[in-house]
């Protein structure tokens, strides 16, 4: 799940790492008010779920609260990579000598957190990365002892940040700690600034937080931001399915995540594509399949179904009732093709003869018929 | 055969919940020498004839135990698994799905250093075919044979089980290393079991999408592995950024792709099949 900018910052901020003063607003003159108690040069930064927002126009200096106004007016609505800005931080503007780079990764290879430090800040680091991959350095660190003030000194000397070398470390020992204090799964500052006067700030901010520990911050849970998603993955939220929104016409529900990408990728060799990915779990009952059905049926970009599945602890004749039910309620109104197999087939497919369901024993079958049918309609 | 056998005594941690205990029937039906449970709190009961403990050293006073399958709760799960890597379980198979990341990143550190084998989180398990089943898969599908399979994903591993042993081939050991970014066990340590066991003739890997266990599974196969093995990637048509399912099958970057993996089991001289059935083609064509 990911934070804003200016959440992200609060939570820096109760770790003790330094941020510019400032606060949120979701008007101009809300912006101006907080200019004016900031009472210096600000910056309006726009609030939304991506990076790269300085590029963008979203992030913008004014010198007194007639300029934030006027400023936040601007970005206020406007439209960053897809995403409309609803809300800005109006900031008060550091005076910056130095921009560096300090994150924080999951590394999957190694199987720990990677502090990642860079001398190149304020630019993009996957650039940097591809481009100067030399100018990062990179320190696994131990999670039972955490990162503690001589490691993170040795990597700001590593890393050949210029400025006071023990405010530095004590920047990089609270970031793991937050890190790890809110279970993020990425935490970024960049740029950590080097300010005209010493200073150390963090300029910028961005954690993801691991959805699988959220349970442990309801506080932080609180904070997603429903709008921001596709209003069908809410919903599929709600019902606990993994589900994703994709962009083609063939509705798909199967069980088990490996079956359901390779549900998606049969259909997509075969031609067609998938409007979305939605794995109904383990063991699944009636109910649930319904209101999978119910869910595919609601996107209007779906022109077809196809329900891929391999019954082991799920049984195959549940699913069949649940088929049926969204079937005679009339739920699902396009045409659905259904491959069944393992625990429980001869049952389901006895259940689902007669019933307005195209059977096929193989998924590749299935697939080019799904195919065929959406193609065919147009 | 790898890992387990007939004779492996089985611990079962969580064994009063839902899960836990609707598994310990499914095992025991298939065979599975279970021995003990435990669940903190309820020692002294019993699920389906199987005694219950407080803890998995109280359980071991009186069981020798050879493997622990673990049904806990996501927030407590790196816990028991702990709890059974310090009493000494040699294999701990960790269910549970939703397991925080940091939790998993201390406990497969710790738990490696005490020389245990962990393997999971968010897995089924492991089954031999017709000797032991330590997992939550449907065992019928399973047909005692000649192939061994390691996999990231579930539903899909009983599909190409199924097929294989519909085809005659059959299943060696089977292992689900599970859907997560961190795991205690990957590909490649488990590979050379493999390659040691006289009873596997090919092994066939199922990966998908996210991370680089392909990768590296294809670096070790093409160095060392002298048996066939036929890979299988799921997630191919996947769009970046998006977790498909498991919290592990995601493209971050150029990191996880599908063409990258493609390219290093071609590398390796490894074919990759496109359909479940070509699985069963492929490896009957490199069995001669
Ligand atoms: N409070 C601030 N004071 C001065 N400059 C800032 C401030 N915030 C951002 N900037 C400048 O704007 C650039 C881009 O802003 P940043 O917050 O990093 O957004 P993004 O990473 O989305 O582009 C920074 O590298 C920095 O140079
Ligand atoms: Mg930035």
């Amino acid at each position: 799940m990911k934070l804003h900018e200016y959440q992200a910052k609060e939570i820096l901020a109760k770790y003790g790492i330094p941020v510019p003063p400032g606060k949120v607003a979701y008007t101009p003159e809300e912006a101006k008010k907080i200019a004016s108690e900031i009472g210096k040069r600000v910056v309006i930064k726009a609030q939304v779920h991506v990076g790269g927002r300085g590029k963008a126009g979203g992030v913008k200096l004014a010198d007194d609260p007639n300029q934030a106004y006027e400023v936040a007016k601007q970005i206020l609505g406007m439209n960053i990579k897809g995403l409309t800005v609803k809300k800005v931080l109006v900031a008060e503007a550091a005076d910056i000598a130095k921009e560096y780079y300090a994150g924080l990764i999951q590394d999957r290879a190694s199987q720990r957190v990677v502090m990642m430090v860079s001398r190149e800040g304020g630019v993009d680091i996957e650039e940097v990365a591809r481009e100067n991959p030399q100018a990062i350095v990179k320190y696994k660190i131990d999670p039972h002892t955490g990162l503690r003030p001589f490691e993170a000194r040795q990597i700001v000397l590593d890393a050949g940040l210029e400025g006071n070398l023990n405010k530095l470390a004590d920047v990089l020992v609270k970031l793991y700690r937050a890190y790890a204090g809110v279970d993020a799964f990425l935490a970024e500052i960049n740029p950590l600034v080097i300010t005209a006067d010493g200073q150390v700030v963090a300029v910028d901010a961005k954690i993801d937080l691991d959805d699988n520990g959220l349970f442990r911050h309801p506080d932080l849970a609180e904070l997603r931001e429903v709008e921001a998603e596709h209003p069908l993955e809410v919903e599929a939220q709600n019902y606990g399915f993994a589900y994703v929104k994709l962009d083609g016409n063939v509705g798909i529900l199967g069980n088990g995540a490996g079956l359901v990408m390779y549900t998606l990728d049969l259909v997509n060799r075969v031609g067609g594509k998938p409007a979305n990915f939605l794995d109904i779990g383990g063991g699944a009952k009636a109910d649930v399949v319904y209101n999978a059905l119910r869910l595919i049926a609601k996107d209007p970009d779906v022109e077809g179904v196809f329900i891929n599945i391999f019954g082991g602890i799920t049984r195959a004749d549940e699913v069949a009732k649940g088929v049926i039910r969204a079937l005679d309620e009339g739920v699902v109104k396009v045409p659905v093709v259904m491959r069944v197999a393992g625990t429980a087939e001869e049952e389901a497919k006895k259940l689902l003869e007669g019933k307005p369901v195209y059977m096929y024993p193989t998924s590749i079958e299935a697939a080019k018929a799904i195919v065929a049918m959406v193609e065919g309609k147009k | 055969m790898i890992l387990v056998d007939k004779n492996t005594r089985v611990l079962v941690q969580g064994i009063t919940g839902r899960e836990g205990s609707f598994h310990t029937r499914q095992m025991l039906d298939y065979g599975t020498r279970v021995v003990a449970g435990v669940t903190p709190g309820k020692g002294g009961q019993e699920v389906h004839g199987v005694p219950v403990y407080n803890s998995v050293k109280e359980a071991m006073k009186d069981h020798q135990v050879d493997a622990s399958i673990i049904f806990v709760p996501a927030f407590a799960a790196a816990d028991a698994a702990l709890e059974a890597a310090h009493a000494g379980v040699p294999l701990v198979v960790l269910i549970t799905e939703g397991i925080p990341t940091l939790d998993m990143v201390a406990a497969v550190k710790e738990i490696k250093a005490l020389g245990v084998r962990l393997i999971g989180g968010n897995c089924p398990g492991l089954i031999s075919a017709g000797e032991t089943k330590i997992g939550i898969m449907p065992g019928h599908v399973f047909k005692r044979g000649r192939v061994g399979i390691i996999s990231r994903s579930g539903t899909l591993t009983y599909e190409a089980a199924a097929a294989l042993s519909d085809a005659g081939l059959g299943t060696t050991t089977t292992v689900g290393i599970g859907g997560d970014p961190i795991i205690g066990t990957t590909f490649k340590d488990l590979l050379p079991l493999f390659n040691q066991d006289p009873e596997t003739e090919a092994v066939v890997v199922i990966g998908e999408i996210g991370g680089s266990d392909e990768e590296e599974a294809a670096a070790w196969i093409k160095e060392h592995m002298q048996k066939p093995v036929v890979a299988f990637i799921s997630g191919r048509s996947a769009p970046k950024g998006k977790r498909m399912g498991h919290a592990g099958a995601i493209i971050m970057g150029d990191v996880g792709t599908p063409e990258s993996k493609v390219k290093a089991f071609e590398d390796a001289g490894v074919p990759i099949a496109d359909t479940i059935d070509e699985i069963v083609e492929l490896v009957k064509k490199t069995l001669g």
